[in-house]
């Protein structure tokens, strides 16, 4: 397992990726036509790594985490590949699913009370995923539960284990939660806006949980989120997707110090940062709306709002890669533009001579 | 009471003395003053569920007070209602945090727009009625077409522009802007939030803004009140606030907002608070942050701090003094809930 200070530094290349998503592509077939909501997705997740993925809302964050253990509805149309420890998830019978979503892929999402029973007990319902999944007995389930409260964080957990959802914070729902999807030691986290509709001193709390899974488990994290603040706290690498696709893929910190896709740069000097003021300084706005999904146009999607596009960007779709002639770029860092945004100095100033 | 001249009054958009607004067992605002002065910003920063919005909601008469005094430019509207506000030219305006529930669906946009007019004294006739609607879209960022569309043919940006357009038509000496940013996307809120601070320099308003983003607060803000469970337990100016927070509260609220600069925010250190938040229905005994507060002592626990004045601006601490020296919660190493 990597310490988190050389996780930090970047994700390990030479070790094999737990997570590895290839080309992976979900549109749904709806009333007013088929909508291609993930398109053409690349990512991938090593041991003990947390990944961030941030966008828009409606840019396909949710769908290409659930489409991963098979979770979308019926209408979804799902291709591409999704190898998870070496097994295909993509088209894999349901048996192979539930296996999977038990043992080695787990989920946490925005709302826990949702996705909690509210007549059930948290050590019940802990329990229960103990008894199903590893053949506890409802004794050694129950103690097991213990340990997963006092893993996560929550105090007094001989009291709370016998307390029901309501009888909790949101925070502490949101730890239960945590508690339940790592009862079987999964390989792979998913978590889906996990801290969004909490406080930020609880927020702060629950990050604190999740970097200490990965710490002491070696759990791999896939963490959605919109706040660039919660990426620069938590992800080692980030995923930028727009409109359905992958925009931008890097280490945190080359990412916030480099970004090379004009949406991606174009977040960053739109988000007020410590010692900004209306007074003396202006937020840059990204012009325009996101577009529509319906069908992926065969161009950049991202160049009705950017400065730099061309007839080239409008012409034909770039592809996800490290191969550009940017010299500060590192070889970790891959971007789907044609026009990226190059040197630090360069970037802002609109098209590039 | 305080003895203030005319020309304070005159200065003064909008004093709130003592509010109290209860929901039966519901302590929701216990006891807050606070003033804004003409053209100032003042943020409205706490945790969810600490009486933001309640306070907001009483401003603009949305809520009947339980008790305290709500004055704006001077005059005691407390039990006005709105017409008879108006009646004495104190126009207060709120902006509500999600754009697509706060905007009549049935009703075209133009329409959204010039409702207050027609509920002014004084009637305008239709043309005169149309021009300040194209007027106010215009002022906004708007087209004047956007006028015939109805709000779910809009983006959740240019919704929130109907809605802060509909909130200035009248003219307000005061805005209420309730979380404006918070349903919008990312690369929207830069614009609603230049858009606030470009009216608000050209209009010169006062405005309070609620939210629970602190760094909106720091760009938008000039002064900042910190809310905890129903009451006021810091205020100051935004410079001494951000740089020198004095309620551990305060403190930790700041520790805990992330900043989206990773290096940065890596070097910080949260305050882990502990996440079982009392409730507004039973408060905790003497000061209201004691079971979370990492700097407790048995003085908390049975003494009420008073929010005192601290140089700039107040705090409600027993720790901290009158010259606002105190501990720093975030220089001592609280326990990580992991360790
Ligand atoms: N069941 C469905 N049928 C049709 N379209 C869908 C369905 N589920 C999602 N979509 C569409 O797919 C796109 C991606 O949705 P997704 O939920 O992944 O967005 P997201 O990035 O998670 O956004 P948010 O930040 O709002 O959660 C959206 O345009 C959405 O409208
Ligand atoms: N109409 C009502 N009836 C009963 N209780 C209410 C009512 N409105 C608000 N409350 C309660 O009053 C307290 C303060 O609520 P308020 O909405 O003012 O908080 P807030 O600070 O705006 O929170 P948020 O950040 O979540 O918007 C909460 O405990 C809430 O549940
Ligand atoms: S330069 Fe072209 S390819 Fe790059 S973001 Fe702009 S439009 Fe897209
Ligand atoms: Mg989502
Ligand atoms: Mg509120």
């Amino acid at each position: 397992m990597t310490s988190p200070t050389q996780t930090h530094l970047g994700a390990p290349q030479d070790v094999a990726p737990v997570l590895d998503v290839r080309g992976l592509s979900v549109t749904f077939t709806t009333e007013s036509g088929t909508v291609s909501a993930v398109d053409n997705v690349d990512l991938t997740l090593a041991p003990g790594e947390i990944v961030g993925i941030v966008g828009e809302s409606g840019c396909g964050k949710s769908v290409t985490a659930m489409s991963l253990a098979g979770l979308l509805p019926r209408s979804a149309r799902v291709s591409g590949s999704a190898r998870l420890q070496g097994t295909e998830l993509i088209g894999a019978p349901e048996s192979v699913l539930r296996a999977a979503r038990g043992q080695s892929i787990a989920y946490i999402f925005q709302e826990p009370m949702s996705s909690l029973n509210p007549v059930l007990t948290v050590g019940r319902q802990i329990g229960e995923v103990l008894q199903v999944h590893q053949g506890l007995s409802r004794k050694k389930a129950r103690a097991r539960a213990v340990e997963l409260l006092t893993l996560v964080g929550i105090p007094s957990p001989l009291q709370r284990v016998d307390n029901y959802p309501h009888q909790l914070s949101g925070g502490m729902r949101q730890r239960v939660m945590i508690a339940m999807a790592v009862a079987c030691g999964p390989t792979v986290l998913v978590a889906d806006e996990p801290t969004t509709a909490l406080d930020v001193t609880v927020q702060a709390g629950i990050l604190d949980v999740l970097r200490g899974l990965r710490d002491r488990l070696g759990t791999s994290i896939l963490f959605i989120t919109h706040d660039l603040g919660v990426i620069a706290d938590v992800a080692d690498r980030v995923v930028v997707m727009y409109a359905g696709r992958v925009v931008e893929r890097a280490p945190v910190d080359e990412l916030f110090a480099h970004p090379q896709h004009h949406y991606t740069a174009g977040l960053l000097v739109a988000t007020p940062t410590p010692g900004r003021h209306a007074g003396t300084d202006r937020l840059q706005e990204i012009p325009g709306l996101v577009p529509v999904l319906s069908t992926q146009p065969d161009a950049c999607t991202f160049a009705e709002r950017c400065s730099a596009a061309d007839a080239q960007c409008l012409g034909s779709a770039p592809a996800l890669s490290s191969d550009h002639d940017v010299v500060a770029v590192r070889p970790d860092h891959l971007v789907a533009c044609w026009h990226p945004c190059g040197n630090p100095s360069a970037r802002h100033q609109g098209s590039r001579a | 009471m305080k003895p203030d001249t005319d020309v304070a009054l005159e200065e003064v958009a909008l004093e709130l003395e003592d509010l109290v607004m209860h929901f039966g067992s519901v302590r929701a605002v216990d006891g807050v003053s606070l003033s804004i002065r003409k053209g100032q910003v003042t943020a409205l920063v706490g945790e969810s569920g600490s009486g933001k919005s309640t306070v907001g909601r009483c401003i603009v008469r949305l809520l009947e007070p339980t008790a305290g005094v709500v004055r704006i430019g001077g005059v005691d509207v407390t039990h006005l209602s709105r017409r008879q506000m108006r009646r004495h030219g104190k126009e207060v305006s709120i902006v509500f945090q999600d754009p697509a529930g706060s905007l009549d669906p049935r009703m075209l946009v133009g329409d959204v727009v010039g409702e207050p007019l027609r509920l002014q004294a004084g009637r305008i006739s239709r043309r005169d009625r149309e021009e300040r609607i194209n007027e106010e879209l215009g002022r906004v960022g708007l087209r004047a077409e956007v006028a015939r569309r109805y709000p779910h043919e809009l983006s959740g940006g240019q919704r929130q522009r109907v809605s802060i357009a509909r909130a200035l038509i009248s003219s307000p000496s005061l805005l209420i802007a309730d979380e404006p940013t918070s349903a919008l996307d990312v690369s929207v809120q830069a614009s609603v939030l230049n858009l606030l601070a470009d009216l608000q320099r050209d209009i010169g308003f006062a405005c309070l803004f609620i939210t629970h983003d602190l760094s909106a607060v720091e760009y938008l803000a000039d002064d900042v009140a910190v809310m905890y469970l129903g009451q006021l337990v810091e205020k100051g100016s935004r410079e001494r606030v951000f740089a020198r927070p004095a309620h551990p509260y305060t403190q930790a609220l700041l520790a805990a907002a992330p900043v989206a600069d990773p290096p940065r925010q890596r070097a910080r250190k949260a305050v882990l608070l502990g996440d079982d938040l009392p409730s507004a229905l039973d408060p905790p005994s003497g000061c209201r942050f004691h079971t979370r507060c990492p700097l407790a002592f048995d003085r908390c626990t049975a003494e009420v701090p008073q929010l005192l004045g601290i140089g700039d601006g107040d705090a409600a601490c027993h720790l901290v003094g009158p010259d606002g020296a105190g501990p720093d919660v975030r220089q001592t190493n609280s326990a990580g809930s992991l360790q």
